[in-house]
């Protein structure tokens, strides 16, 4: 079993606010977004490097999402920046109109995404934006699980040419994956291998598998654990290799247990190899205020809850 | 140049029979609307627009042109083939299976001439502003126009844009609203009252014009006008005064043929108020 250690925690939204300036540097076509919110998007230095590519929309997300739709007539690559929830189901008929269905280049990058907003409550927690974006034909859903994932998954989106949309979160959290590893769309990361249970997770609940994985060793169970940075198009083959070698699931996620990643690996099963599955997520409810531990905890998104998920799982086998 | 008014009158006439036999080919569309901004959109595409018919999305060093009340497809199809988008014939496929001329408008068909999606209402100012912006970066001096229906500003996202453009001195954009007065359920008045629209467009920091947009030398004479108005700091707005049905008499002074066709009958008593002046597809 591989062991993976951390040195410091880090925000995600900042690994963002890193690639987005790394992306400018690369490429002069991207320009960048905000619905006043650049400090907690972490827009700051790209917006010192190249303030004329950079657009303070106001407090108007549907209006910013027509604009990054219309500047990509022209060539541009626009990031629209603001909170998970104003980036989607505020907006969701400007994005599937003006933009998915317009086949636009946009980047919808979101921060503050699921329970570890924290203390502002239900209203700024979404945890349906999974499903949302990823019932939009044609739309790339991104989730990458710290820092450096999501620093890389910033600057690659803008070679993909087509709608994507990166999710991503407000509370320091581990940073475990390599500061310069090389992103793929679509591509399952093989966190470790194993042989009793598969857990694919997603986001903040990649280091939570990880540390499951660990205790679940110790009791003699050897579990694998796979990273979905990309929950569409999902890595249907990764998801099928390991189940067949594993033959039970458990699903993990910052989100509903409707629409997410868990219902993505589930209809890939059904329709290939059906096994058991177990869903760590959010069980069809909104958020409340607290700290993000203690929202984790409550709503059953804590390590502890993958271990019994992977239990019950082996169980049914 | 000097704009060939008769001319221009005469393609207009061509566009309405195209506008009715279209809608009543698939007894479904919007002819109301239609008819009305057929003046508007032939002086735009046969006159003011400095546009390449050889259709690139990016659309660089070329005038660009949005459809925001996406629903009076038929006048933008028909104007888009008569200009060489693409070939007259194909109009007779409009919203019929497999064609390129969806009820609404899309880029999803490749459609040639389409840059956006239309027909949610509301959106097609905010995409004309970022066409707008994109320009601007691009040093291209070339301008962006788009229309709006009148009942669409009850959609706000138009007055977020309205409130973006003004404020960041959008002046490479010229926006023109379909001002008939009529929508889907009754007249604007009844339904929801738009109120005095050139105070508001001037509070909201436009240049206001006003046409009167079933004439075509007015229509002519205000986009000269409107041209002439930016790159000055201000995003232009023209208040397009029409009349739904325009050129059918049974059409007018009525919302009934906002969302509907005509049958046989009615088919050939409104072709008979229009002349055939460039040849029926």
């Amino acid at each position: 079993m591989k062991k993976y250690t951390y040195t410091e925690k880090k925000d995600t939204r900042s690994g963002f606010g890193a690639g987005l300036l790394e992306a400018g540097k690369k490429n002069d076509k991207v320009v960048a977004l905000c619905a006043d919110l650049i400090g907690s998007l972490k827009m700051d230095a790209f917006i010192k490097e190249f303030p004329e590519r950079f657009f303070q929309i106001g407090i108007a997300e549907a209006n910013m999402m027509g604009i990054a739709a219309g500047l990509t007539i022209g060539g541009k690559i626009p990031y629209t920046g603001t909170f998970a929830n104003f980036s989607t189901g505020r907006v969701y008929d400007q994005i599937r109109q003006s933009i998915a269905y317009s086949d636009k280049n946009v980047k919808i990058c979101a921060s503050h995404a699921g329970l570890t907003l924290g203390e502002d409550g239900a209203t700024h927690q979404i945890l349906e934006d999974i499903g949302m974006m990823k019932m939009l034909p044609g739309m790339v859903v991104i989730n990458p699980c710290d820092y450096n994932q999501t620093k890389a998954a910033t600057i690659a989106i803008a070679d993909y040419h087509g709608p994507v949309y990166l999710r991503f979160g407000r509370p320091a959290v581990p940073v475990f994956t390599d500061p310069d590893q090389k992103f793929e769309i679509g591509k399952a990361w093989m966190v470790n291998e194993g042989t009793d249970v598969s857990i694919f997770a997603t986001g903040h609940m990649v280091w939570k598998a990880i540390e499951a994985g660990e205790k679940l060793a110790e009791e003699g169970i050897n579990a694998e654990i796979i990273n979905i940075h990309t929950i569409k198009p999902l890595d249907e083959a990764a998801v099928l290799k390991s189940v067949a070698k594993t033959g039970c699931v458990v699903t993990a996620e910052e989100h509903n247990r409707y629409g997410g990643l868990g219902d993505s690996i589930a209809q890939v099963l059904t329709r290939n190899n059906p096994a058991p599955q177990e869903y760590v997520a959010v069980n069809d409810s909104f958020g409340e205020s607290g700290t993000p531990d203690q929202l984790m905890k409550k709503y059953g998104l804590d390590t502890e809850d993958i271990i019994n998920a992977v239990k019950r799982a082996i169980k049914r086998k | 140049m000097t704009p060939d008014i008769d001319k221009l009158t005469k393609t207009a006439s061509q566009v309405r029979r195209d506008i009715l036999r279209m809608v009543h080919a698939c007894q479904s569309g919007h002819p109301g609307g239609s008819l009305g901004c057929t003046d508007y959109l032939v002086a735009l595409y046969f006159h003011t627009l400095k546009h390449n018919t050889k259709f690139d999305m990016d659309g660089s060093d070329e005038d660009l042109f949005f459809l925001s009340n996406g629903h009076i497809s038929p006048v933008w199809y028909s104007v888009l083939a008569r200009s060489g988008y693409f070939e007259v014939a194909e109009l007779a496929s409009f919203r019929k299976i497999n064609t390129r001329l969806q009820g609404h408008p899309t880029t999803h068909e490749k459609l040639p001439g389409i840059r956006v999606a239309s027909g949610s209402l509301g959106q097609g100012m905010s995409v004309a502003i970022g066409a707008a912006i994109a320009k601007k970066l691009n040093n291209d001096n070339r301008l962006v126009f788009s229309l709006h229906g009148d009942g669409e500003l009850q959609e706000g996202q138009t007055w977020e844009a309205a409130m973006y453009a003004s404020h960041n001195k959008i002046d490479n954009l010229i926006s023109t609203i379909d001002v008939n007065g009529q929508q889907i359920d009754g007249p604007t008045d009844v339904i929801l009252s738009l109120g005095n629209l050139k105070a508001k467009w001037e509070a909201f920091g436009w240049e206001v014009l006003e046409m009167s947009g079933n004439d075509m030398a007015d229509v002519v004479r205000v986009l000269d006008l409107a041209i002439s108005k930016t790159c000055k700091g201000k995003p232009i707005m023209i208040l397009m005064q029409t009349m739904m049905g325009n050129g059918v008499d049974f059409m007018m002074h009525t919302h009934k043929w906002h969302g509907s066709a005509p049958n046989d009958d009615q088919l050939a008593l409104a072709l008979s108020q229009l002349e055939e002046t460039l040849g029926d597809y």
